[in-house]
Order: structure tokens, then C-alpha cells, then sequence
């Protein structure tokens, strides 16, 4: 493993952010760190960059520890969540920062500032003041600022977090592209699970300043294992059963607790089975394309794929097909 | 580690050593009896008093004449609301023996200065003239915090049903009263401490601290009166400064500029307003001139360039023309600006930087000198540096050494926000980019700061340029006076070519102090300079 991650604590003030975090980034892999804002996900990559002193644990780079190195000495890159673009600084000088303190001749960094923001899509850009940037080229010379110093860790905080929804979407198509392209250890942190889904080779979801969930995109989002896990997912059935394992449902475990009914798996029909239980359709929606449909089973609310044939009162019958049920722990 | 060690170092010698002497001497063998003494003396209780109610006065007076102006500022949109705000800044900056003069000029021209409506050598014209200097102040420090303002809890009273006074007494005034206090404590302070003004314009019975203390060591020898009397100035004038750094500290605490098109003003507000400061601030200024450009009496009067022509010639009052005065001072202005920047650059550095104790020693510290009154500065290394360990009394750099005290605080107040002011993130960009802590310092904080270390460095510079407290205690060298000590005798002097000769001395000291400030104001304005004095 290139870099891990050993038992990292961090505390602010005494009041712990993470607690004990074990993580592994392997050689020209994308791990996405997913989770709700405040959950620390940030002060995992501060830590990482050594912005953060931990309060234990280590963070080692092929078998080297690192916990004790400067900042500027570790040779990661790390892109900050509102840019920290240099503002006496035009768009070369933000790019060539790195370089030029790394003690790179001109004529060299003028190549490498060249290609970086060629790759980044903002070829011409150099001369440019970078508060005349709109967000996304702002955000585009930040990583351009952070790929062309050829760091051996890149590290992105929530590099779309200020962008709006279309620009976010076709910048995290892009942004997938190029980090396959470079091939080189990414660790990006966001709270979007759409963006997560795009870009990670794994997902490793951060609660209560652990990680609650870690593994390829697929199994995650398959088994979450966890409540909290399953919501930073964007699973939405989360459904408590009573004492006996029951719901307006039916009976979908052995005992109290809760599970994820998922949405795919849950069938709508037009006309009532005997025996399955009855919905009121509370509304119609189109999701990612999909349509859906909020159904009130006896008092539960679940979402469900369907048809996009049912409009607002309808009364439906509701079965879950098999699979649909995945066990979860508090 | 420099960083700390110059700003102390410079601090110790030229600040903390003479002014412990003072202390020393004022509580030592003797001293402690005479400062017990002193409450006794009708005469000490006259000159308190004095000192008091004179700055109370100066200090209500300066907030009602700025207020309508703070108003105009941070809540109209006018054409010139940009020349305005900076020519405002320009009376803080002129020496005090400049408006001295110019006031003097002022009422000899519209017949006050004898008769039964006589002003001069009254109250009432330390007052006009402390109004004058400080007027400024309230307006910066009021106008700028109220500009910042978000105006929607005003709105939002006045859709509520409030009236535009009501509005303001209970929504605005609560708000703005924390900035009003701030540039309230520092007029006071100023006030208290005033030293040319009085000496010129208040004549030989109006005293104050300052000027008792000047007296008794210039003009009498009586360095154990003068002790005890700077040991009364020093505690008064801590404890204020104490006060208002506290007040300030309160100041910065939420402030969001909002931005938003302000209203035009109305052409009778915006003609009343004008017309006030113009009067207040305009009309002295505009009499100076004029006084320096006319000569001759009755018959013979005319206008000409004679005044100033005259500046290069000996007059027997003074070892050096006039001219050669100026050229001491802006030689010394040049080097106490170069020793201010450096200082104060590095101490503001530690103050945003360092450790939490260091940090707050020397905010603290640092900006004691900008109260602690020129008069204690000059009369602390008058009775400290004239004798071993350190005699300096011949050293030609006691004068720049003093000025640069004076100066490290208007560097810090313009250096200290900006380098706040930037994004820590910044920083750490830099850090995870490669850069070392020294370098980040290089490629970030300085070229950001440079603008804020360029306008606290012209401010320091006019400082020096028309620096009179201090001074008045140093040089003993004739060769070495300055601008402000020639204007001074030459206006304490009657007779008709020295008072021209005067008036023309600081209209050039005046230019000379008002173009470095705007200068630089004008550059300063279109970065990102945040600090306000």
C-alpha cells in the first residue's frame, strides 16, 4: 500500500473529530471519503497534507512515517474546498507555485504550467487575474495548481462544493477522466454520493469520525452495513421494524431493528393483490431519469421505482421482491 | 526568531528603558514624597482639571461635527465621496504646528485674536483645533464601521412601523454605539495628550500635563518636577490606552460588509454637510495659505512669492534658515519611515503569528507609544540616553529613533489587519505546495502586505515630518533642528516678515504631509488595504 493511515485520531479543543481511522490508498487508486459535512472528513485530509497535528496514530507512505514531517515537505497535493487561489498571483504564477519553490528553472516551468492547464481545458489562460475566474475555472486552475507540482498523493476537498448542480455534473465527468489519466493515488472527499459513485475505485464512508463503511462502489451501495452509511449513500427506505420483526410491509426481519428496502426492488401494482399491503401514491417524481413514486403504507413512507403510470391518490398494492430487504446495524 | 528580537530589542531601549527611568526617578530617592505632594498643590489640581475637562470637551465636540459626515459617508452616494473620505484623513496627519499656525492666522484675520471676541490664547481655540484634528477620526472610524453596516435590521424596523428616528435610536445607534466609543477613546486620548496645540494656541496660562511637564524640564531645569508630573501623565495615559484597545477589540467583533447600492444624497443634505466640514476643516487651511502668499500691510498689500523666498534666508531667531530645517526633517523623516516599516512590519508579524502571550505583548506594547504621548517618549530619552549605559545625546539618530516609536504603531494598524485578513488557507496551499514556513511568509504575507506596509510607512513618514512633542525634548544640536521646532519659534516670535515667513514654512510642511498621505491613500484604495487609524 502506498499510503496508510493507522489509528488516526484528531481533537479540537479535546472534543475528538476523528477517532482511530485506519485507511489504505493503493498505487493509482481513487478513494472517495464519503459522509455528511462536519463529519470530519476534511480534517482526514489536513491530517493526511499534515495541516492537522493527530492527536495518535500515524500516517506512514510506503512504510515511511510521515507523522512528524512538515507540510511543505511531504510532497502531497491537496485542493482546497473554495480554491485558496493566490490573489497577487495571476493564473501562471498560481500554477507554477509549486514548482517554482521546488527550485525549477523558468524555461522548464513554463512547459509544465503550459500542459497543466492544456490539460485542465484552460489552455491561453496564464495571464489572466484569477479574480476575473468564474467558479469553474477557478476550480479547474486549483487543480491544475495542484496536479503540475507532480505530488505523490493528490488530495481533493470537496473541489466542487461551491459549483452548481450542471457545472458540478460535467465537471466531475471530467475530473473522473483526467484522474484515470494521471493514474496516480487520489484520495477525494465529498458529501455528494452521485459524485462518489462516479469517481471512486472504492468508497470508504466516514461517521462519528470512524470509517463506518469501506469497499468497491458496487458492494457499498449493495450493503451498507450501516444506517448512517446506507443515508450518506442515498439509500432512502430506511424502515424501523417492531419487536417482532414487522412493518406496515410485513414481516421483513426476526426482530426490532432496522432495515433498507430497496427502491428497485420494490414492486407497484395498479390493481391490489389479496395480501400484499395497500399504498395511497402521495407523489410522482422523475429521479436521475427514473421514475418514481412516494407511497403512504399505513403511516409508512417509502419510495419506489416504477412505471410512471400512477398519478397522486391512487391506491396500490406494494410487494418486496427478493433481495429487496438488506439488514442494517444501528 | 528575528521576527520577535528586532521589534523587542528597538521596543526596550527607546521605549521601556527611558520611560522605566521615568518611573524609576518619579518613585525613587525622593520622588515618591514629591508625587505625594502633589494633590496638595492647587496649582497640580488646576492643570488636571484642565487636562480633563479640555479633552472632554474636544472629544464631544469632534463626534457631533464628524457625525453628520459619518452618516454621509457610509450611507449616500454622492460624486467625490472617495475625495472626501481621503481629504478627511489629511487633517489627522498635519503637525500640530502647522494647525496652530493656521488657526492663529485664522483669527487674526477675521479680528479675533484681540478685543472682547478674542480667541486666541483661549479654550476656545484649543478646542476649535482639537475638533479640527480629530474630526477625521470619528469619521473613519464611525462612518467605515457604519458603511459595514447591514442596513436590513433598519429596514426591517421601519416595515415594523418605526420612524426614521425611532429606527435609528434603537435599532442603528445600539449597533454603531461600539465604534463610536472606539473613536471616542482615541480623540480623548489625543486630546489629553496634546501638546503643540496648547503651547501655541492656549498661551502661557492654559497648561495641561503635557505642556507642565515640557516647562518645567525645557524651561526651568526642574527635571524632578517634570518626573513626577510624566509619572502622573504615564499611569492617566496607560490605563486609557488599555481602555481603548479593549474598546477596539470589541469593534472588530462581526463585522461583515454587505454590498449594496447606497441611496444618492440629496443636494441639501449632501450641501450642508460639505458646507460644515468645509468650515470646520477648509477655512483654516485656506486662511494659511492665504496669509502665506500676502505681504505688505494697508497700501503696500500684495500677493507674491516673497514669504517663501524667504525660507532660505538666516533670520537671527533660528542657527539654520528655514530651509535647511526642512531638509533636516525630511532626512530624518526618511530614515525614522525606513526604521518604522521594519519594525513595525515584523512586530505585526508576531502579533498575527505568534504565540498567544507574545502575540498580545506586543499588540500591546508596540502600540503604547501612539498614546503614551510624544511629550513621555521625548522626555524619557531626554533624562535616560544622556548617560552611560547609553548616551546617544549627540548621536544625530535620537530624532529618527523617536520619530520611528512614534511611527511602528500606524505601520502595525495598517499591517496587523491585512495580514489577518488573509485566508489561512492561503498559507497552507502554499505549505502543501512545497513552500517552507519562510518562504510562505515571502511569496504570500508580503506581497499582499506590501500595499498596508506602504500606507502605514506614509503614514509614519508625514508623522515624522511634522513631529513636535517629542522632538522638542532631543535635539540640542542647532545644526539638527527641524521644520516643526523652526515653525514654532518663528511663530512664538511678533513681527510682520516672521509671521509671513511662518505661515509659509507650514504651508509647505502641510503639502509636504498631506501629499504623502494621499499619494499613497489613492494607490492604497484600489488594493485591498483594510486597516483604518
Amino acid at each position: 500500500m502506498t499510503l496508510r493511515v493507522d489509528g488516526l485520531s484528531v481533537a479540537f479543543d479535546g472534543v475528538p473529530v476523528l477517532d482511530g481511522v485506519d485507511l489504505e490508498v493503493a498505487e493509482g487508486e481513487v478513494l472517495v471519503l464519503l459522509g455528511p459535512s462536519g463529519c470530519g472528513k476534511s480534517t482526514l485530509l489536513r491530517a493526511i497534507a499534515g495541516l492537522e497535528r493527530p492527536s495518535a496514530g500515524r500516517i506512514l507512505w510506503r512504510g515511511h512515517d510521515l507523522t512528524d514531517v512538515a507540510t511543505h515537505e511531504r510532497g502531497f497535493g491537496l485542493m482546497f474546498q473554495d480554491h485558496a487561489l493566490f490573489p497577487h498571483r495571476d493564473v501562471s504564477g498560481n500554477v507554477e507555485f509549486g514548482l517554482r519553490v521546488a527550485g525549477m528553472p523558468a524555461d522548464q516551468r513554463v512547459q509544465r504550467v503550459a500542459r497543466a492547464l492544456e490539460m485542465v481545458g484552460l489552455a491561453g489562460f496564464g495571464r489572466r487575474r484569477v479574480d476575473t475566474l468564474s467558479g469553474g475555472e477557478a476550480q479547474r486552475v486549483a487543480l491544475a495548481r495542484s496536479v503540475a507540482a507532480g505530488p505523490r498523493l493528490l488530495m481533493l476537498d470537496e473541489p466542487f462544493g461551491s459549483l452548481d448542480r450542471v457545472l458540478r455534473e460535467r465537471l466531475t465527468a471530467d475530473l473522473g477522466v483526467l484522474l484515470r489519466r494521471l493514474g496516480q493515488a487520489v484520495v477525494h472527499v465529498t458529501h455528494d454520493h452521485d459524485e462518489a459513485f462516479a469517481l471512486a475505485d472504492r468508497i470508504a464512508v466516514l461517521g462519528d469520525g470512524r470509517i463506518d463503511r469501506i469497499g468497491a462502489p458496487a458492494e457499498v451501495w449493495a450493503d451498507p452495513g450501516s444506517v448512517h452509511a446506507a443515508e450518506c449513500l442515498g439509500h432512502e427506505n430506511l424502515v424501523v421494524l417492531d419487536g417482532s420483526g414487522s412493518c406496515p410491509l410485513g414481516r421483513l426481519g426476526d426482530g426490532p431493528g432496522t432495515v433498507l428496502v430497496r427502491s428497485d426492488r420494490l414492486t407497484v401494482h395498479v390493481v391490489p393483490v389479496d395480501g400484499d399491503p395497500v399504498a395511497e401514491v402521495l407523489g410522482t417524481s422523475i429521479r436521475g431519469g427514473r421514475a418514481v413514486v412516494d407511497l403512504d403504507v399505513a403511516g409508512l413512507w417509502i419510495r419506489a421505482w416504477s412505471d410512471g403510470s400512477q398519478i397522486v391518490g391512487d391506491q396500490v398494492g406494494v410487494s418486496v421482491a427478493d433481495g429487496g430487504v438488506v439488514p442494517l446495524a444501528r | 526568531m528575528l521576527c520577535v528580537a528586532i521589534p523587542a530589542g528597538f521596543l526596550a531601549v527607546f521605549f521601556l528603558y527611558p520611560v522605566g527611568s521615568i518611573l524609576v526617578r518619579g518613585i525613587g530617592v525622593g520622588g515618591l514624597e514629591r508625587l505625594a505632594g502633589l494633590p496638595g498643590r492647587a496649582s497640580f489640581r488646576g492643570v488636571v482639571w484642565f487636562t480633563l475637562w479640555q479633552a472632554v470637551a474636544s472629544t464631544a465636540l469632534a463626534v457631533l461635527v464628524a457625525w453628520p459626515g459619518a452618516h454621509l459617508l457610509a450611507r449616500r452616494r454622492f460624486r467625490g465621496r472617495a475625495v472626501l473620505r481621503a481629504a478627511a484623513t489629511v487633517p489627522f496627519v498635519l503637525p500640530t504646528v502647522v494647525v496652530g499656525g493656521a488657526f492663529l492666522a485664522l483669527f487674526e484675520r477675521i479680528g479675533l485674536s484681540d478685543g472682547p471676541l478674542r480667541l486666541t490664547r483661549t479654550v476656545g481655540a484649543i478646542l476649535a483645533a482639537h475638533v479640527f484634528f480629530n474630526v477625521a477620526i470619528v469619521l473613519r472610524t464611525v462612518g467605515t464601521f457604519w458603511e459595514g453596516l447591514d442596513s436590513r435590521p433598519e429596514e426591517q424596523a421601519r416595515v415594523l412601523g418605526a420612524t426614521p428616528w425611532q429606527a435609528f435610536r434603537w435599532v442603528t445607534l445600539p449597533r454603531l454605539w461600539p465604534a463610536v466609543a472606539a473613536a471616542a477613546s482615541i480623540v480623548f486620548l489625543f486630546c489629553f495628550t496634546s501638546f503643540g496645540v496648547i503651547l501655541i494656541l492656549g498661551g502661557p496660562t492654559r497648561a495641561t500635563l503635557e505642556t507642565e511637564v515640557w516647562r518645567h524640564a525645557v524651561f526651568r531645569g526642574d527635571l524632578a518636577s517634570a518626573t513626577a508630573l510624566a509619572v502622573v501623565q504615564l499611569v492617566a495615559v496607560t490605563a486609557m490606552v488599555v481602555v481603548a484597545n479593549r474598546m477596539q477589540r470589541r469593534r472588530a467583533v462581526g463585522q461583515r460588509p454587505v454590498r449594496r447600492v447606497l441611496p444618492r444624497a440629496g443636494g441639501r443634505l449632501l450641501a450642508g454637510n460639505l458646507g460644515l466640514l468645509a468650515l470646520v476643516l477648509g477655512l483654516p487651511i485656506a486662511v494659511l495659505v492665504e496669509r502665506s502668499l500676502a505681504s505688505g500691510r494697508g497700501a503696500d498689500a500684495a500677493w507674491s512669492m516673497r514669504n517663501y523666498a524667504a525660507l532660505a534666508d538666516r533670520v537671527d531667531l533660528l542657527p539654520i534658515s528655514a530651509l535647511g530645517a526642512l531638509r533636516n526633517s525630511l532626512l530624518f523623516a526618511v530614515v525614522a519611515t525606513g526604521l518604522a516599516v521594519l519594525v513595525g512590519g515584523l512586530a505585526s508579524v508576531v502579533v498575527v503569528h505568534g504565540r498567544r502571550t507574545t502575540s498580545r505583548l506586543f499588540d500591546l506594547g508596540l502600540m503604547l507609544p501612539l498614546g503614551a504621548s510624544a511629550v513621555t517618549v521625548g522626555f524619557g530619552m531626554l533624562i535616560a540616553l544622556d548617560e552611560p549605559p547609553l548616551d546617544l545625546r549627540s548621536s544625530r539618530w535620537l530624532v529618527p529613533v523617536a520619530h520611528a516609536l512614534i511611527g511602528v504603531p500606524f505601520v502595525m494598524r495598517t499591517v496587523v489587519p491585512t495580514l489577518r485578513s488573509i485566508d489561512h488557507r492561503l498559507r497552507e496551499a502554499a505549505a502543501v505546495l512545497g513552500a517552507s514556513p519562510a518562504r510562505v511568509r515571502r511569496d504570500v504575507d508580503l506581497p499582499i502586505a506590501a500595499r498596508a506596509l506602504a500606507v502605514g510607512g506614509a503614514f509614519s513618514f508625514a508623522v515624522s515630518l511634522g513631529e513636535f512633542g517629542a522632538t522638542s525634548f532631543l535635539p540640542r544640536h542647532p545644526d539638527r533642528l527641524t521644520a516643526p521646532l523652526a515653525l514654532f519659534r518663528l511663530l512664538g516670535t511678533p513681527g510682520e516678515a516672521l509671521r509671513g515667513q511662518a505661515m509659509a514654512l507650514a504651508v509647505v510642511l502641510m503639502v509636504l504631509t498631506a501629499a504623502s498621505v494621499l499619494a499613497i491613500e489613492g494607490w492604497g484604495r484600489r488594493g485591498a488595504v483594510r486597516g483604518d487609524l
